[in-house]
């Protein structure tokens, strides 16, 4: 009994053998109900997420947060849900119906669709196909599509602004992602999610830490979150792309964001934090669910943290961050890795590792002097003079001085 | 009729005639929605064909990026004018004419070819396609020449494409 | 069982359909659309003759890959002459553009 998934499918499967279903119908009806189960799973997290989201707010700006509807505020996204959906759906005029109606489900759809391929225990898992790596790259650029098509179906320039922009902004930080996705494909010698999970002797985390982070700061970006959320600065240009959804159609896309971000934390769980690695995982297969969600809350509490923590960073500055900074560093990191990695090919993995760290510590030093010289340099050519605590006026200097 | 072609008759169904609306729709947005769906019909073909890797490029280059482009250019050069009048010019029959013609000629050409109606061979299980084609593209006594050499072309069309569009502020 | 029959059958069908579309087509987005369709098109010829006949060798798949590259250079390319074309011209329907500076 300690691997309950797989043994409820093969009962089921036998089930449907014995009825006299030929053996294909029988593996997609299974594969439909595996769907089903993990899709319900998923968004039925979703909801669970608003109440942590709200919660964890409320305590970063020192207040309670939702304490009113059940016990510690739990029923409060169904009091959410529910008012969603007796709202009033609106479609603005001249806009495109069907387009309209269809971006917001594209938007939820391409984040469930990721949890296809990542492993939750060893004997659990959407599918293992091996260019997994690649297919997460793939949703993340079809992503973009919803986005596109909701600004455009709107019928309102400053949701096309909005989308222009956020379509802007997650191209620019696909390349990161990609980048660093592609660092622990080397060191683990294949795409594939389940494999990678398994090559994580020591986690990837403590061997390739300046990827981890690269993925982490791009990932951010990616998913539109504070401090690179000016898709939907309410004071800048109020509520970007999905300005025109309101009731359940808007409950989509913030839903969607919401298990976007957690999305992204398990990604980088799975690639980094060593999946469902952990004590006892091979006995109880069932446990590697556990840990992967307990890695990837953890991840998603940083991500809130910074959320909560830092301000809004302007399009220019943020396309600037990616294209100047982050592409450049995870380039050099990637051919470092891809160099020492073939240089180091038959050396213990203990060394192995504490070579990457090494150069992954090296690459940072050098980063961060650089970026102090070049602040330094920045500093002198505009010239700030900094100004001096000093009474200016030589007479009243004087008079000061005199009392 | 097994699965196989079953999934294969939908999807070829589904790509054909998301391909006939990309060529036929007035609105050149649908237009380019018709042709994402159509490319999505395409990266389920190639998954039957056991092709995973290019199913999965196929995504990333040509929704992930080439479709994002077209609708951003589509967007850039609307004339309201645009969506009214013909959308095909004089020629459009013969064009019509010429792509049926094609098609009955590839057919027919292609029955009598020995080879029309080979079946489906089973692919070895313990070789890693990928592996083999990563080699195969570095490899050079493969196609790592190729491989530079669209590389380069590559990087000439990005700086080709920003210099072509680049705003002349005179 | 699945043939070699119904791939290209589906491959000459795309790509007579993006035929139509790049002759007859008057704006020039849609003409680049018909383009991509053909060269879809092609490259399931190319994955289409690796799997059924010599999946033992690589040279389909790395021919493709090759082909997927220039396809997007082209798009690039492509797309960043309409924009400078309709910056001069303001059209990119591709019967008004027929005449060479005057």
């Amino acid at each position: 009994m300690s691997d309950p998934v797989n043994f409820i499918a093969e009962w089921l499967k036998s089930l449907m053998a014995n009825i006299g279903l030929p053996t294909g119908v029988v593996v997609v009806i299974i594969t439909l109900i595996g769907i089903v189960v993990m899709a319900t799973f998923l968004l039925v997290m979703d909801i669970g997420l608003v109440w942590f989201e709200r919660k964890m707010v409320a305590r970063f700006q020192d207040r309670l947060g939702p304490n009113r509807v059940g016990p510690f505020g739990l029923i409060q996204p169904i009091a959410d849900i529910i008012k969603l959906l007796i709202k009033e759906d609106i479609m603005p005029q001249g806009a495109d119906k069907f387009i309209f109606n269809i971006a917001p489900i594209f938007a939820l759809a391409t984040v469930l669709l990721l949890w296809a391929v990542i492993p939750f225990a060893p004997t659990i898992l959407g599918s293992d196909i091996n260019v997994a790596v690649l297919y997460i790259v793939a949703i993340g650029a079809v992503g973009t599509l919803g986005i596109i098509m909701a600004g455009w179906a709107s019928n309102n320039k400053y949701a096309l602004l909005g989308a222009f922009r956020t379509v802007a902004q997650m191209v620019a930080y696909e390349v990161p992602i990609v980048i660093a996705l592609l660092v622990p494909v080397i060191l683990a010698r294949s795409m594939g999610m389940q494999a990678i999970v398994e090559a994580q002797s020591p986690w990837y985390i403590f061997v390739i830490p300046l990827a981890a982070f690269i993925l982490f700061v791009a990932s951010i970006a990616e998913i539109g979150r504070t401090p690179f959320d000016i898709n939907e600065a309410e004071s800048e240009i109020v509520a970007g792309y999905h300005i025109e959804y309101t009731g359940m159609k808007f409950g989509l896309f913030y839903a969607g964001e919401l298990l976007h971000a957690l999305t992204v934390s398990a990604i980088i769980a799975t690639l980094f934090l060593g999946g469902w690695r952990g004590p006892f995982v091979d006995q109880v297969p069932i446990l590697g669910v556990f840990y992967l969600f307990l890695k990837s809350f953890l991840i998603y509490y940083v991500i809130m943290w910074v959320r909560y923590s830092f301000p809004r960073i302007r399009i220019d500055q943020m396309l600037g961050f990616s294209w100047k900074f982050l592409t450049p560093l995870a380039l050099i990191l990637l051919i470092v890795v891809a160099i020492l990695s073939k240089v180091l090919e038959g050396v213990s993995p203990p060394i192995f590792a504490l070579a990457m760290l090494a150069a992954n510590l090296i690459i940072i030093g050098v980063t961060v002097t650089v970026l102090r010289v070049y602040a330094r340099v920045e500093r002198k050519r505009v010239g700030e003079e900094r100004p001096l605590a000093v009474v200016p006026d030589p007479e009243l200097q004087q008079l000061i001085q005199q009392e | 009729m097994t699965v196989l072609h079953v999934i294969f008759l939908v999807t070829a169904v589904v790509t054909l005639g998301a391909a006939v609306m990309v060529v036929t729709a007035r609105n050149l947005i649908h237009s380019a929605l018709w042709l994402i769906l159509s490319l999505f019909g395409v990266a389920v073909i190639y998954g039957l064909l056991s092709a995973a890797f290019f199913a999965v490029v196929q995504v990333v280059i040509y929704i992930g990026a080439i479709a994002i482009l077209m609708i951003f250019a589509i967007m850039l050069t609307r004339r309201v004018k645009q969506d009214v009048g013909s959308i095909v010019n004089k020629g459009w029959w013969l064009a019509g004419l010429l792509a049926l013609v094609l098609f009955t000629a590839l057919v027919w050409l292609f029955s009598t070819w020995s080879g029309f109606r080979t079946p489906l061979p089973e692919l070895a299980t313990d070789v890693d396609t990928i592996k083999v084609l990563g080699a195969a593209l570095v490899s050079p006594s493969h196609y790592v020449l190729p491989f530079e050499v669209a590389s380069v072309l590559l990087l000439a069309a990005l700086i080709g494409a920003v210099v072509v569009a680049w705003e002349r502020k005179s | 069982m699945i043939s070699l029959s119904y791939f290209l059958v589906f491959a000459a069908a795309l790509f007579c359909i993006g035929l139509y579309g790049a002759m007859a087509r008057k704006n020039s987005v849609a003409i680049l659309m018909g383009i991509e369709l053909m060269l879809n098109a092609v490259v399931i010829n190319l994955i289409a003759f690796w799997r059924f006949r010599t999946p033992e060798v690589i040279t389909g798949q790395a021919f493709a890959v090759i082909v997927f590259a220039v396809a997007a250079a082209e798009v690039a390319v492509g797309l960043a002459l309409f924009i400078a074309i309709y910056r001069q011209r303001q059209t990119i329907a591709a019967d008004e553009i027929d005449l060479l500076k005057w």
